[in-house]
C-alpha cells in the first residue's frame, strides 16, 4: 500500500511539473465558466422546470469540455515511460505491474477531480447571490459529481489503454479522443434515429452518457449506471494491464 | 550470486540470446563484452527481471528472476543503457521517490539518500532538475539510484558510454571501489576499462558465449597463439619455406620493402620459436633488425572472437 501511495503521489505531482496541468486547468475553467454563464442566462429567460445543475450539465460547452479533458490527462501516462525508457527502471524496482497500472489510473482520476473542483464554486456563488430554493438540491449535486467521477473513470481507463498502446503521446491522445467521442455519439443514436425498435432503444440507452447525466443531475442515482461504468472501467484497466505486460515482455 | 542456465530469448523470429550458461560468484566484478546486438542488454534485462526469458533459468542469490521476481529485484541495483530518468524531477526528490519504491522509509531512507549522494558526488546538484544536468551527472544519478538499497548485485549496462575521459575515469574508480562490497556485472565497449576493473570477462557474440576467463588469461592465450615479427635481409633465399619448418610456426606471411623482408609469423598456442628463429638467421647469415613478439591486447581477443567470421 505504501508503494502504491508513493507511485500515486508521483503521478499526481508529475502533472504539475509540466505546463500541461496549468494549461488544461486554465482553459477548462474558461470553458466551464462559459458553460455556466450560458445555463444561467438560459434560466433567466423565464420559468423553466429544470434546475441550474441540470442546465449546466446539459449544455454543449460542458460536453465539449468533458470530451476534450481526458486525452491530455492520460496521453503521457504510459507512452512517456516507454519513450524515455524509464519503464525499465520502474519495472526493475520491486513493484508489481498492477500497482503501476492502478496508480497511473488513480493519479489521472485525482487530477481529473481537481480540475472539476473549481466548478463547485459556481454553484456556491449562484446560491449565495440568488438565494433560490432550487439551488439547494443536495441530491442533484451528489448525483452530478458522482456521475462525473464515474464517467471520468471510464474515459480515463480508455485513455490509459490508448497510452499503453504506443510511445507517441499524440497518437495516444488521438486514439483516446476518438474512442471517447465515438462512445458518446453512439449513445446519441437514440435521438438521431426516430423509428427504432424499443429493444434497440433500450440497448443503446445503456450507453447514452448524455441521458445518464440527465438522470444523475436530477438526483436520480441509478445503480445500473454505476455498475455499467465501473465494470467498463475494470475491463479497460484489465486490458491495459495485459498490453502493458505484453509490451514489456516483447520489448 | 548469478546463475544462468540454458537461457534463451527469442523475439519475433530473432534469437537474441541462445542457450547461455554462466555463473558469477559473490564479490566478482565481471565484464560483459560483445559487439552491438550481441545480446548483452537482453541478458541484463532478463537478469534484472524486466522481461522473462523464452526458455532456461536465471537466478540471483538463489531467487529465480521470474518466479521470485520481487525477492530478486530487492537484491539487484540495475542501471539500464542510456540511464533513463524522470527529467522533470529534482535529484533529491528522485532519489527519495526511488528509495520509497525500494521499501525504504523514515531514517533509513534519509541516510541512504544522503550516502549515495555523497558516494556519487551529487551534493552540488542535489536541488537541480535532472533534465538540466549534464550527461555525466545523470549517469551518476542513475548509479546512485542503483546503489540506494545497497544491493548485493549491481548490473550496469554501459555505465561509461557517452562520458568524457575524466568522467570515465571517475566512474571507473567508483566501480572499482564498489567492487569491494558488491558483486558487479557490467557491459561496455571500452576494453582498457575492462582490463583495469574486471576480474573476469565474458565475451558474447550473436547470443552465444565465445569466451569466459580473466582478462590476463584471455590475452595470454591470444599472445601464445599470437604473432612474431622478424625483419631481416635474406637475399635470394626462400626464407618463408625455411621458417615454416620451425616447430610451432603455423603460418608465415611476408612483406618486402627494398632489401628488407618483414615476416609475420602466427604460432601455435604455448610455443615461442624466437630462439630457433634466431639460430636460423645466424646459420643463414641473415641481417636481422627486428625480432619481436607482438603483444596482444584484449582488443585482439575481442576482434578475433567476435569479428573473425565477418572478414
Amino acid at each position: 500500500m505504501n508503494k502504491f501511495l508513493t507511485l500515486l503521489s508521483r503521478e499526481v505531482k508529475s502533472y504539475f511539473y509540466s505546463p500541461v496541468a496549468y494549461v488544461v486547468l486554465c482553459f477548462f475553467l474558461l470553458l466551464t465558466g462559459f458553460s455556466f454563464y450560458m445555463s444561467v442566462s438560459y434560466l433567466s429567460r423565464g420559468i423553466t422546470d429544470i434546475t441550474v445543475v441540470e442546465a449546466f450539465f446539459d449544455s454543449v460547452p460542458f460536453w465539449i469540455a468533458l470530451l476534450l479533458l481526458v486525452p491530455p490527462i492520460t496521453m503521457r501516462l504510459f507512452a512517456e515511460e516507454f519513450k524515455l525508457g524509464t519503464i525499465e527502471t520502474l519495472m526493475t524496482a520491486p513493484v508489481k505491474d498492477w500497482q503501476v497500472v492502478i496508480s497511473k489510473f488513480a493519479g489521472a482520476v485525482v487530477f481529473y477531480m481537481l480540475v472539476w473542483l473549481p466548478s463547485l464554486l459556481y454553484f456556491v456563488l449562484f446560491r449565495h447571490i440568488t438565494r433560490l430554493q432550487a439551488a439547494d438540491a443536495a441530491g442533484a449535486y451528489w448525483g452530478s459529481y458522482l456521475f462525473l467521477l464515474l464517467v471520468g473513470m471510464f474515459f480515463i481507463s480508455v485513455g490509459c489503454f490508448a497510452s499503453v498502446l504506443t510511445q507517441n503521446q499524440i497518437i495516444a491522445a488521438v486514439i483516446s479522443f476518438c474512442t471517447i467521442t465515438l462512445f458518446f455519439f453512439a449513445g446519441l443514436l437514440v435521438f438521431f434515429t426516430p423509428n427504432i425498435s424499443p429493444v434497440f432503444r433500450d440497448a443503446v440507452g445503456y450507453f447514452c452518457t448524455l441521458e445518464h447525466m440527465g438522470e444523475f443531475s436530477k438526483g436520480i442515482i441509478d445503480s445500473r449506471r454505476i455498475a455499467f461504468y465501473l465494470s467498463a472501467t475494470a475491463m479497460m484497466l484489465t486490458l491495459t494491464h495485459q498490453v502493458f505486460q505484453y509490451r514489456r515482455w516483447k520489448a | 550470486m548469478i546463475k544462468v542456465h540454458n537461457l534463451t530469448k527469442r523475439y519475433a523470429g530473432v534469437t537474441a540470446i541462445d542457450d547461455l550458461n554462466f555463473e558469477v560468484e559473490k564479490g566478482e566484478i565481471v565484464g560483459f563484452l560483445g559487439p552491438n546486438g550481441a545480446g548483452k542488454s537482453t541478458t541484463m534485462r532478463i537478469l534484472a527481471s524486466y522481461m522473462p526469458a523464452s526458455s532456461g533459468k536465471a537466478s540471483i542469490a538463489g531467487f529465480d528472476v521470474f518466479r521470485q521476481s520481487m525477492e530478486a529485484r530487492q537484491r539487484i541495483g540495475y542501471m539500464p543503457e542510456n540511464v533513463p530518468l524522470y527529467m522533470d524531477m529534482r535529484v533529491t526528490e528522485y532519489l527519495n521517490y526511488r528509495a520509497a519504491l525500494k521499501d525504504m522509509t523514515g531514517r533509513r531512507r534519509r541516510e541512504r539518500v544522503g550516502d549515495v549522494k555523497e558516494l556519487c558526488t551529487l551534493r552540488e546538484v542535489e536541488n537541480r532538475i535532472i533534465g538540466t544536468l549534464s550527461k555525466g551527472y545523470r549517469q551518476r544519478v542513475g548509479l546512485a539510484d542503483a546503489l540506494l538499497h545497497s544491493p548485493d548485485l549491481l548490473i550496469l549496462d554501459e555505465p561509461t558510454i557517452g562520458l568524457d575521459p575524466n568522467q570515465i575515469r571517475q566512474v571507473r574508480e567508483l566501480i572499482k571501489n564498489l567492487g569491494k562490497h558488491h558483486t558487479i556485472l557490467l557491459s561496455t565497449h571500452i576494453l582498457p576499462e575492462v582490463e583495469m576493473t574486471c576480474g573476469r570477462v565474458i565475451i558474447i557474440n550473436r547470443g552465444r558465449i565465445e569466451a569466459a576467463d580473466t582478462p590476463e588469461n584471455l590475452v595470454n592465450a591470444m599472445r601464445a597463439a599470437g604473432g612474431i615479427r622478424l625483419e631481416a635481409k635474406v637475399g635470394e633465399e626462400d626464407a618463408v619455406a625455411q621458417i615454416a619448418l620451425i616447430p610451432g610456426v603455423k603460418e608465415v606471411g611476408v612483406e618486402r620493402e627494398g632489401d628488407w623482408s618483414l615476416f609475420i609469423l602466427r604460432t601455435d598456442a604455448g610455443s615461442d620459436p624466437r630462439e630457433e628463429l634466431w639460430r636460423l638467421a645466424i646459420d643463414r647469415r641473415w641481417t636481422v633488425r627486428e625480432l619481436s613478439r607482438r603483444r596482444a591486447t584484449l582488443e585482439d581477443v575481442f576482434v578475433e572472437l567476435t569479428h573473425g567470421d565477418d572478414i
